[in-house]
């Protein structure tokens, strides 16, 4: 049951980055916006993100309450071992969501709408890189060593030891760049399916292409590094039996993503690149699998007594029942009313 | 500063700024949605201005509570690891639920900003309902976590650990039904006060401005309800303390010694030293027959428990007669208003009434913190209540000072740019004027 309940944890996480990482994705080629269209693509940007990046948000809430309720020494263990880059990453949190609800609903004045959108585009670019540096250092095993440490009272032991260094490596800020790439990656190539016209949409084309090559690049790094520093994952993504159908999907992806968006098949790109991205977590998952926290804490010896294992899955379950339709009904009314829209019956004109 | 203190301190500071805008996301949704279906019904297009205006404030306001909540949800292990270890399989179910009732909120508000024109306007409405009610809903399964912490249940003891965990059993701890009523109706009582006192404000500037007119009454409609019934949950609030929690009563009513027919103290300062309360107007029987309805009841005393089980006796106390203080302001005030409207006088005309709504603006959401102030620090020296004290539930890491003052800047710097973008969305309202025939009372609530 605990294992059913990590896999839902990273469905969930999977959710996050494909959906919220897209909408950070989109702060970040904000800040990169250039040319004469500049203007333009941010207002595809915002109009893109706006209704619906808080609902996204909420993934990281359910992984989060989903770790504290089903697995709390995990959950109490990062909370000790991370607490630097997490609380940077909340204030990154803090800052895009504010900013870009100040931009949206505040003055339309052009200083302070400049002003926001800097603080909304620099934040979303700086949280990405720290939820990757998070993810670096779990699977680098650096955190369970640390926590092991500290809980036999960590003799001798810097603070800089203890609470900077085993997330602060060249790994990890190669997986928060990885993050980055990937999150950008993502908005890019959405973003060529939500352009209004064909200029932008090239705009965006040549963005996701270049963003592309950064995973490439960012992900070789990462997989280099991690032979040496995070051998456990790196090994598991060599020598396990499902490492090489892994790679190979994984590769298929990401050729297919580039393809597609070579020859402008825009939804074939966008399903493409989701694959891509997904593959990589799960890859990580598998190859970190059964530990949470490694090297102590697995699946089972941090799992929360089985009754309350049973009755989140019961309250899961339910709370499926509300979130998908209303999720759906969501995406449907944002997302594909665009392509309607120049038929008059797919609106309502009685506001 | 030591790092207890500093991670309590950074726990406060978050609280305390959450609590502004959840309130805020709690109650807004039931006023647009009441100045949306007035705007149906009567075809008077001022109301849907309204609607709109209040959606962008809240939009502003529920997007700082939504990112200030998730600092709150990781701060919970960020600065209490040791808590969440043992608390999170128990008290991880309302906080989960939560986590799906705020789904509900981000997807229905979403979906209320940004369809008013792809949706029809019976599912606008809806759409706002729903934001209303999981608002609702998230209050009540984060402060039902909160009422465990007052009264654990669900689980047992066994050197140190908790076992054979219930976490339904720890959803019905004796707490939650007077705590989930207390801010329930708190939310409402301070936001509808705080949207009228804006409007009040705006009155007596421009006494038949219409836009302000039919906001006054709007929100009227939700604060002064809740404003008036607010003592009566409070006094279940009392009874429920003063008979689970009996030093955080004592505390509160600077109660040192354990006596039968207790005095009720108004005002007055503790002395810890001393073990006295000076200076209060003391009522004979009073706080007896107010915590057990019976004047001769025996009230414990801070000297029933240890003195390292005290909370901080002085912080609770001025903050329980703060917040008795502010709602009392604002039942009586609730009762003037009702008086008036049945009269069917117009409100706005009446400058006295209106420089009361004026001044009430801020106390729902002083009422509030001094509330939770007194909940949140009577409860010390435990963060949850006879089973772990606060100081072994902090993180090992040094220097908490920094994240703490980190944090506080990031709020200051937030709550400032919230308040002057508020200012500039009520000084751009519409300034239509209304002949005094067409002044509309509202309705007696």
């Amino acid at each position: 049951m605990a294992i059913a309940i990590a896999v839902i944890a990273l469905v969930a996480l999977n959710a996050y980055v494909l959906l919220a990482g897209a909408d950070f994705g989109g702060g970040v080629w904000d800040l990169f916006a250039t040319g004469p269209r500049r203007a333009d693509q941010r207002a595809l940007i915002a109009e893109a993100i706006g209704p619906i990046w808080e609902a996204n948000h909420v993934w990281l809430i359910l992984v989060v309450v989903l770790l504290f309720t089903c697995f709390p020494p995990a959950f109490s263990g990062l909370a000790i071992a991370l607490h630097i880059p997490l609380t940077l990453m909340l204030i990154g949190i803090v800052l895009r969501g504010s900013a870009f609800a100040f931009r949206s609903y505040g003055s339309s004045d052009d200083a302070p709408q400049r002003r926001w959108g800097r603080v909304f585009s620099i934040a979303s670019l700086l949280t990405p890189l720290l939820l990757g540096v998070c993810i670096g250092a779990i699977a680098s095993g650096r955190i369970g060593t640390m926590l092991d440490h500290v809980a036999r009272g960590a003799p001798g032991e810097s603070f800089a030891s203890l609470y900077l260094l085993p997330w602060l490596s060249p790994f990890t800020i190669a997986v928060g760049a990885l993050a980055l790439a990937l999150f950008a990656f993502l908005a890019g190539t959405y973003l060529t399916v939500e352009a209004t016209d064909d200029v932008l949409r090239e705009d965006f084309r040549r963005r996701a292409l270049f963003a592309a090559i950064a995973v490439f690049v960012t992900a070789s790094l990462a997989l280099l590094l991690a032979r040496s520093r995070a051998p456990r994952v790196s090994a598991g993504l060599i020598a396990s039996a499902w490492a090489l159908p892994l790679h190979v999907l994984t590769a298929v992806a990401a050729i297919g993503a580039i393809l597609a968006l070579w020859f402008r098949r825009w939804h074939v790109a966008r399903i493409a690149a989701a694959a891509q991205v997904s593959l990589i977590l799960w890859g990580w998952a598998a190859a970190q699998a059964p530990y949470l926290v490694p090297p102590s804490l697995t699946v089972e010896n941090a799992a929360a007594p089985r009754r309350t294992q049973l009755i989140f899955l019961v309250a899961l379950a339910l709370g499926a029942l509300v979130l998908f339709p209303s999720m759906t009904y969501l995406f449907r009314l944002f997302k594909t009313a665009r392509v309607h829209e120049t038929v008059p019956t797919g609106r309502n004109d009685s506001v | 500063m030591g790092d207890l203190l500093a991670a309590r301190s950074q726990m406060a500071v978050s609280l305390g700024f959450h609590i502004l805008f959840a309130v805020v996301g709690i109650a807004m949704p039931v006023l647009m949605v009441i100045a949306e279906t007035r705007w149906h019904r009567t075809g008077d297009a001022m109301y849907l201005e309204l609607a709109k205006r209040w959606a962008k404030g809240t939009a502003i306001l529920f997007a700082v509570g939504a990112v200030s909540g998730t600092v709150l949800s990781f701060e919970l292990g960020l600065l209490w690891p040791s808590f969440m270890r043992f608390a999170g399989a128990i008290i991880g179910m309302p906080f989960s639920l939560e986590g799906f009732a705020f789904f509900a909120e981000a997807i229905f508000l979403g979906v209320y900003l940004y369809g008013w024109e792809r949706i029809s306007p019976r599912a606008h409405i809806a759409a706002g309902t729903v934001v209303a009610v999981s608002g609702a809903a998230s209050a009540l399964f984060v402060v039902i976590a909160n009422a465990w912490m007052n009264t654990p249940a669900g689980f047992r003891l066994q050197s140190g650990l908790p076992v054979d965990v219930d976490p339904i059993a720890a959803m019905l701890t004796p707490a939650a039904f007077p705590e989930v009523l207390h801010m329930l109706l708190a939310a409402y009582a301070a936001t509808g006060f705080a949207v009228a006192g804006i409007h009040a404000m705006m009155l007596l500037r421009d006494r038949r401005n219409a836009f302000h007119r039919r906001a006054l009454a709007v929100a009227l409609i939700v604060g002064v309800p809740a404003a008036i019934v607010q003592p009566f949950s409070g006094d279940i609030s009392a009874r429920y303390v003063a008979r689970w929690q009996p030093p955080k009563l004592a505390a509160m009513e600077g109660q040192f010694r354990t006596e039968a027919g207790a005095p009720l103290r108004i005002g007055g300062i503790p002395d810890v030293q001393a073990e006295r309360t000076r200076w209060a107007l003391e009522i004979p029987g009073g706080l007896s027959l107010l915590a057990f309805h019976d004047a001769h009841a025996v009230v414990h005393g801070l000297d029933a428990v240890p003195r390292r089980d005290w909370p901080p006796v002085p912080v609770v106390h001025v903050a329980f007669q703060v917040m008795v203080a502010l709602g009392t302001y604002l039942a009586l005030l609730g009762l003037w208003i009702v008086v008036e409207a049945w009269r069917r006088r117009d409100l706005a005309a009446n400058r006295w009434l209106m420089r009361a709504v004026a001044l009430a603006s801020p106390m729902g959401f002083l009422c509030i913190e001094a509330g939770w102030t007194v909940t949140e620090v009577g409860r010390q020296p435990w963060i949850i209540f006879g089973v772990m004290r606060t100081s072994d539930a902090v993180t090992p890491m040094p220097g908490l000072i920094v994240p703490f003052l980190v944090i506080s800047a990031l709020y200051c710097f937030l709550g400032v740019v919230v308040v002057w973008l508020l200012y500039d969305l009520v000084m751009r309202s519409p300034i239509t004027r209304e002949s005094d025939g067409a002044a509309a009372a509202p309705a007696a609530a």
